[in-house]
């Protein structure tokens, strides 16, 4: 690893001002990830700003609505009661996610940051858009299994690889930053965003803005909710297909629906389409065929990842059924 | 982190070609810093004393590598990164750049003040300067698990944390467990069951073991594989290490 300056913020202010002034500092909260990529060499900050010892609050519920601190670690929301009891998709993505170790480890707001898992990417040696833009794609007519059969670019075909982000597009969630030019929420579904040309930008945060918290909006997915998650072994692997199911089911038929898949894109990959569908739908197997049906129309492989066109559809309908038998 | 050690051999040589003093390994990024900084003064005609950096006993053997190296050894070992801040004259930052950081830190009980430089996992921490080579390097990117040690209560991978950011952490590793020599329940259970065969996963296995039960996690034996599947065990010893955690949970001496 090429050594590097750390510099531990005392407020939010000073995090901001000190990465306004320096264009080669990153900020660093559980580094799980970040360290990784710069043991491979992949990223290569001059400075780090040590944000863990920022205030951004815990975990509190206001009228309903679920207000996260960007710090809070992964297992540490995952174990919450009020997140089990109020919003129990959150809990079961982020135990889906990772390791033990690494969910005591990651912060919410780091989560949302990882990069891609593209082995391209990873590889310095390797041509890579995202990576070192103009160097082209190795992924697009190389090993693409893991990849992205929606929404990807001529420059890029790589997947996002959170599954606490799935969840939390599924749920309408906002992302609260603050930056130089003040605060401002973006909406979980716009936090992310599809590579098109510029494929080294994950996303719609600027460079000098610090994630400071998520909302969850109050909802009535605290029962009929399930995260699937289909991946090479039962545990710690990335998923190949994932889906975020939340159903407000009343007496049979569903009242709304929230549907989300992960591993697919670039971005949480949300199903908008496929929700309007269920709306007002009975909650039986012949709704929920229709639906995975409708989940992989515009789906586009690239040899490896052909097989992910089948898979999803699979993967949407059991989800549908498990989350509507709980 | 492997190419670090490489670079370290390479200035190594460096050095003895160009005829400087030679020094202990370990001693070198401390060194290479100092060189580097006193030349950007030198460059930059400021004839400030060198106190505000550490060192001082060495001070002639580096006056001495002055004279008898050639600026052009002096720059290979100056990252590109201190080279651009001394075109920019920013000479306090070259300095903050190059400098390595106090660390108070307690290890199984033990409180040590360090000076560490901002890349140090707390693995080489461990390891590499405080020789406690119980925690394992495995694939040191955070997939196997071998690292795991307590930092302040809770597992994590040592080799996915900086040592730096640790301070006044409460760090125990494997060789804090015993009491004396009596094992802790989770060794002797491991020891009991045969959780283990090469025994290289063995540390990460039973300091995860041991938060897994301290989590609540280890109701079921699918709940304490589910929850131990970030130690890989290539031997496939899985079986024998549930059956250890399970009887260390059962046994009820760690809550």
């Amino acid at each position: 690893m090429k050594n590097f300056q750390l510099v531990k913020a005392s407020t939010r202010e000073s995090a901001i001002a000190t990465i306004a002034k320096d264009e080669t500092a990153t900020f660093i909260a559980g580094g799980t990830n970040l360290i990784d990529l710069m043991k491979k060499r992949v990223t290569e900050p001059d400075r780090l700003i040590d944000i863990n010892g920022l205030e951004f609050g815990k975990i509190i519920d206001a009228d309903g609505k679920i207000r996260i601190g960007a710090l809070a670690k992964n297992s540490e929301v995952a174990q919450e009661k009020i997140i089990c009891k109020k919003q129990p998709l959150l809990s079961m993505a982020l135990d889906a996610g990772a390791s033990q170790q690494i969910r005591n480890m990651a912060t919410v707001g780091g989560n949302m940051m990882q990069r891609t898992r593209c082995p391209y990417f990873y590889n310095p040696d390797m041509p890579c858009n995202k990576r070192e833009p103009k160097s082209g794609c190795g992924a697009k007519e190389g090993f693409n299994r893991m990849h992205a059969i929606f929404g990807a670019s001529d420059s890029c075909i790589a997947v996002h690889p959170s599954d606490m982000c799935i969840a939390l597009a599924a749920l309408d969630a906002i992302v609260l930053v603050d930056g130089p030019k003040g605060e401002r929420r973006i909406p979980f579904t716009e936090f992310h965003r599809l590579p098109g040309e510029l494929p080294e930008k994950d996303n719609t945060l600027e460079r000098t803005e610090l994630i400071t918290a998520i909302e969850i909006p109050d909802n009535n997915y605290e029962k009929n909710v399930h995260y699937l998650k289909i991946r090479d072994r039962t545990s710690y692997a990335f998923a190949l297909v994932s889906v975020a199911v939340a159903l407000d089911i009343d007496k049979g038929n569903i009242r709304e629906a929230r549907l989300a898949l992960g591993g697919v894109a670039h971005k949480p990959w949300r199903l908008f389409e496929v929700e309007n569908y269920l709306k007002g739908k009975p909650a039986t197997e012949n709704t929920f065929r229709e639906a995975a049906r409708m989940s992989v129309q515009g789906a586009k492989g690239f040899g490896g990842n052909d097989f992910k066109i089948k898979l999803t559809p699979n993967a949407v309908s059991e989800a549908l059924a498990i989350a509507a038998s709980k | 982190m492997k190419n670090d050690i490489g670079h370290r051999e390479t200035s190594v040589k460096q050095m003895l070609i160009s005829g400087a003093p030679i020094f202990r390994i370990a001693q070198l990024p401390n060194f290479i810093s100092h060189v580097a900084t006193h030349l950007i003064r030198h460059f930059m005609a400021d004839n400030t004393p060198n106190d505000t950096y550490n060192g001082g006993s060495d001070d002639m053997a580096r006056r001495d590598f002055l004279k008898k190296s050639g600026m052009l050894t002096a720059f290979a070992l100056a990252p590109p990164s201190v080279l651009a801040a001394a075109d920019q004259k920013i000479c306090d930052k070259v300095a903050d750049f190059l400098e390595t950081m106090p660390l108070n830190i307690q290890i199984n009980g033990t409180k040590h003040t360090l000076q560490v430089e901002p890349r140090t996992t707390l693995l080489d921490l461990l390891r590499e300067n405080l020789e406690l080579t119980g925690t394992k390097k495995g694939c040191d990117h955070g997939q196997c698990g071998a690292c795991t040690v307590h930092v302040n209560g809770s597992r994590v991978l040592s080799c996915l944390t900086l040592a730096a950011m640790q301070q006044n952490a409460e760090v125990t590793t494997i060789e804090g467990l015993s009491d004396g020599k009596k094992l802790h329940p989770m060794q002797e259970a491991f020891i009991k069951y045969d959780g283990f065969q090469c025994g290289y996963c063995t540390p990460g296995q039973i300091m995860s073991g041991i938060a897994c039960i301290k989590e609540g996690h280890a109701g079921s034996r699918e709940e304490i594989s589910e929850y131990m599947s970030g130690n890989i065990c290539r031997c496939g010893a899985y079986n024998n290490i549930v059956d250890a955690i399970e009887e260390v949970k059962k046994g009820g001496k760690l809550s």
